[in-house]
């Protein structure tokens, strides 16, 4: 364990010092917008799986995307108020809106597939009601977010701001999963994923832990999603909001591992870069056929490598590492 | 002390539980006896907090614990083993115990150190005698040290009760010693109070001081191993003759 620690460190090191000089490196701005997209689902995806290691599998996570996204895109459209606040108001409302999911699932011990059942249901909900109030959220055309270009409306003129943004953001989760690993929260959490009763009779509050990862993640995610919207300066309820995104976000932290720290990462990298090779490729002849495409992959990842790609691959070099010592 | 009072629980039209009412004093050692499906884990589910008595009260140092979550139960002092050893199976032996170590005691997990947290740990495991390496998961141990690893992340929680159940089920004749003597040792060293539901009659019978029997959910008999053992309806429901 001692020697693969060490090698991922120095991985990690590099693979920072090249994520930081990626932008002065790479000058074409469609390149770079591919990058900061890679960086604001890694987040996401990160977020995500902050529960989903856990055994909390949320298909519902649009909905704190779209409240992340919608909340201060309006308030600003509206009543020009800054998104420099407005996220934070977006991202209080989100944590609001899954304390209350949270404690209704955790107080009526809703575990595993019924929980991912109903946050499924939550996701929909999110988009039905975006469409629901169409005169103020634009319904399913989507909603641009006005152009002023100033930095006090967290619009900048060099895009790359944003690239440097999300990859904060993605290094601030990636402490935040690091820290979690060395607290006492990872034992509460997994002990709570095994057996409830096993852990509350240790006195572990099991609803207290449950509570405190799913407002974190929920609160991240909204974050993202609010960066998101700042960043595209458009939402919709389909790229933003219900199932479909839900779902796309789960992909990426499963396809890269949700259980290692840089899954998500690796994941939203392969899917949004793959998305974009295939939507460029094939243009609009054969839409659809990246879903297709993620569809059969994350079937053939489940079936054979259910840690995902650095899940498998961490094991695999700990595994050789331990037959040369 | 540890008072059940009347306590009736039922599951939807069957009583596991019928009025039992009993006593347990501080630092007394009390067995739990009864056949199979006699109400005997579902005392200690009530006790525990697993789920709430239907009808009557538990009090623990004259405080109503029924009704309360199964942490705030631990939190006062009272801790389980379980019939089916439950070991968290994705952390290690030492964390395992750490559970207990860390969030059995009230306020501890405040006070949260990784290094001194283990070598808690570790020291239970030495008191239960549970040698195997601490780093280590938990899969692969025998049905002898999975209670020892059960009974040492009880204790960590720091008791004053611990409702040991079957403790020594599925066990060869070597480590139902050590088990027995684990029990024993947290009485007299911890000065714990010990209430031991169990199917091995010559070995607790041994070692208790009191016996209290329930039968359908009924108690029918409370007194010292001896008295009990001649009783009629005892030997008629569970004991057998001889």
């Amino acid at each position: 364990m001692q020697a693969i620690n060490k090698y991922g460190f120095y991985g990690q090191i590099i693979l920072l010092v090249v994520l930081v000089m990626l932008p002065f490196i790479i000058t074409s701005s469609y390149l770079n917008h591919i990058m900061t997209l890679i960086l604001l689902w890694s987040f996401v995806a990160t977020a995500w799986a902050y529960m989903a290691r856990f055994g909390m599998v949320s298909l519902g996570h649009g909905i704190f995307l779209g409240i992340g996204a919608y909340f201060p895109t309006m308030m600003f459209n509206y009543w020009s108020f800054t998104p420099w606040i407005g996220i934070w108001v977006g991202v209080a409302i989100a944590v609001a809106t899954a304390a209350v999911l949270g404690y209704a699932c955790f107080r009526f011990g809703l575990l595993g597939d019924y929980f991912a059942l109903v946050t499924l249901a939550v996701a929909e909900v999110s988009a039905l009601t975006i469409m629901a109030f169409r005169e103020t959220t634009g319904g399913s055309l989507g909603y641009t977010l006005r152009a002023t270009g100033k930095i006090s409306d967290m619009q900048f003129s060099d895009k790359r701001v944003y690239y440097f943004i999300a990859l904060i953001l993605l290094i601030g989760a990636v402490y935040i999963w690091r820290r979690i690993d060395r607290s006492p929260i990872r034992l509460a959490l997994t002990a709570i994923e095994e057996s409830e009763i096993a852990a509350a009779s240790l006195g572990v509050s099991v609803i207290r832990y449950k509570m405190m990862i799913t407002l974190l993640s929920a609160g991240l995610t909204a974050l993202g999603g609010a960066l998101y919207a700042q960043y595209v300066t458009y939402v919709s309820p389909d790229t933003i909001a219900g199932v479909g995104v839900s779902l796309s976000v789960c992909f990426k932290a499963i396809l890269g591992g949700m259980f290692t720290v840089l899954g998500p990462f690796v994941g939203s990298t392969i899917i949004v870069a793959l998305e974009e090779y295939v939507r460029i490729s094939m243009g609009a002849s054969f839409l659809g056929l990246s879903q297709i495409i993620f569809g059969i992959s994350l079937l053939i990842m489940i079936i054979f490598l259910p840690k995902g790609i650095m899940g498998s691959m961490s094991l695999a070099i700990s595994r050789k590492l331990n037959r040369i010592d | 002390m540890l008072e059940i009072n009347h306590v009736t629980k039922m599951f939807g039209g069957i009583s596991a539980l019928a009025d039992v009412s009993f006593t347990v004093e501080d630092g007394s050692f009390v067995g739990l006896i009864g056949p199979n499906g006699s109400g005997k884990t579902t005392m200690f589910n009530v006790i525990s907090g697993a789920f709430p008595p239907s009808q009557g009260r538990v009090f623990f140092d004259d405080q109503e614990i029924s009704g309360m979550k199964p942490n705030a139960i631990c939190h006062m002092g009272i801790a389980r083993t379980f019939q089916i050893p439950q070991p968290i199976k994705s952390l290690t032996v030492a964390e395992n115990v750490m559970l207990g170590a860390v969030f059995g005691v009230k306020q501890a997990v405040r006070r949260y150190d990784a290094r001194r947290a283990w070598d808690e740990a570790r020291q239970w495991l030495e008191f239960v005698g549970l040698k195997m390496d601490p780093d280590s998961l938990p899969g692969m141990m025998t049905a002898g040290d999975l209670r020892k690893l059960e009974m040492a992340r009880a204790l960590a929680t720091r008791p004053k009760i611990l409702l040991a159940d079957e403790v020594l089920s599925g066990l060869n004749r070597d480590e139902l010693k050590e088990a027995s003597q684990i029990l024993q040792k947290a009485r007299e060293q911890l000065g714990m109070t010990i209430i031991w539901v169990e199917h091995i009659m010559h070995v607790l019978m041994r070692l208790v001081e009191r016996v209290v029997v329930l039968n359908h959910g009924v108690l029918i008999a409370d007194g010292e191993p001896a008295e009990v053992s001649k009783d009629e309806g005892v030997i008629e429901a569970y004991l057998g003759q001889n």
